[in-house]
């Protein structure tokens, strides 16, 4: 056995472990760094599989953006008291049948999968061992043959942008806020009155 | 590539972790926050086996699937956590139960 291989049921076990924690842990803070440890580990199983760009995309996507997110609600949020995983009876089993269900499946199909005699002839992008995973030998998949699925993307990233900020946008009463439209388009007239003031008398306003 | 594992290897590791999202998504009924992040792992389980199947077949596309994967993901947990703090804004906690008025 190699020492990557080893390496790798390391990273393995830690990512299991961790995703186990994700979703067991009693304070979602926690929840939050193991989801992050998760991550760390299944981008280093991408580095061992030679997909070194993807690896650092969810290094910096993922930790840096999307766990960083959670960790900003959580604390927002200050859910003190209802941080106890629930263990009621009724969840555990439900979960439980369908979880383990659904992984006899998976490892049953895995096991007695195996891959077709022509499955090496339909590759589409073919990359040599050297190209592989570099961010130039995928972006001259992904600039030129999905265009316009790479197109769709950045819009649903906008519409998921539109969409967030339009949810949590809080328009509070009693704030004077800047109204650039009315500030910039009012008139002389409106705004500034000349009045003769007689000497010793003064004027009312 | 630097494994000498075998695919099954790397395609019962995101099983497993696909299961362990699953599974948290019903364990975690009193915490939404908790429920994204069981998708996320989800997510993560079929990132794996992407990669994986692009790794062995030695072909790109499955890199790139995964990065409309990781984009998608990243909108899907921007809005889910908006709506999270919407839900917490009107009713005070993050329990799946409590967001039951329309029930019949």
């Amino acid at each position: 056995m190699v020492l990557t291989d080893i390496l790798f049921y390391v990273f393995a076990a830690i990512l299991l472990a961790s995703a186990v924690t994700v979703i067991s842990a009693k304070n979602a803070v926690h929840s939050v760094l193991f989801l992050i440890l998760a991550f760390f580990n299944a981008a280093g199983i991408f580095v061992m599989l030679g997909a070194e760009y993807v690896a650092m995309l969810l290094v910096i996507v993922y930790v840096g953006a999307v766990a960083v997110l959670f960790l900003f609600v959580v604390m927002m949020l200050d859910i003190a008291a209802v941080k106890r995983v629930d263990l009621r009876k009724k969840h555990l089993l439900a979960g439980g049948i369908v979880g383990s269900a659904l992984l006899a499946e998976l490892v049953l199909v895995f096991y007695s999968w195996h891959s077709a005699e022509t499955a090496r002839d339909n590759v589409l992008f073919p990359a040599t061992p050297e190209a592989f995973g570099t961010p130039k030998a995928l972006g001259n998949i992904l600039y030129t043959n999905y265009l316009y699925p790479f197109q769709v993307s950045g819009l649903i990233l906008l519409v998921a942008m539109i969409g967030a900020i339009t949810l949590t946008l809080r328009l509070r009463s009693g704030i004077r806020r800047q109204k650039a439209h009315t500030q910039v388009t009012r008139t002389q007239e409106e705004s500034m009155e000349i009045k003769n003031v007689e000497t010793g008398k003064g004027i009312t306003l | 590539m630097m494994l000498t594992v075998g695919l099954p290897h790397i395609l019962v590791l995101s099983a497993i972790l696909f299961t362990i999202g699953v599974f948290g998504l019903f364990l975690n009924r009193k915490n939404i926050i908790v429920m994204l992040m069981a998708v996320e792992l989800i997510l993560l389980a079929v990132n794996i086996n992407f990669v994986a199947f692009s790794a062995f077949l030695g072909d790109s596309n499955g890199q790139i699937f995964t990065l409309f994967i990781l984009s998608v993901a990243a909108a899907e947990s921007a809005i889910g956590l908006s709506i999270l703090v919407t839900f917490f804004r009107n009713f005070g906690s993050i329990e799946v139960e409590t967001g039951s008025e329309m029930k019949g």
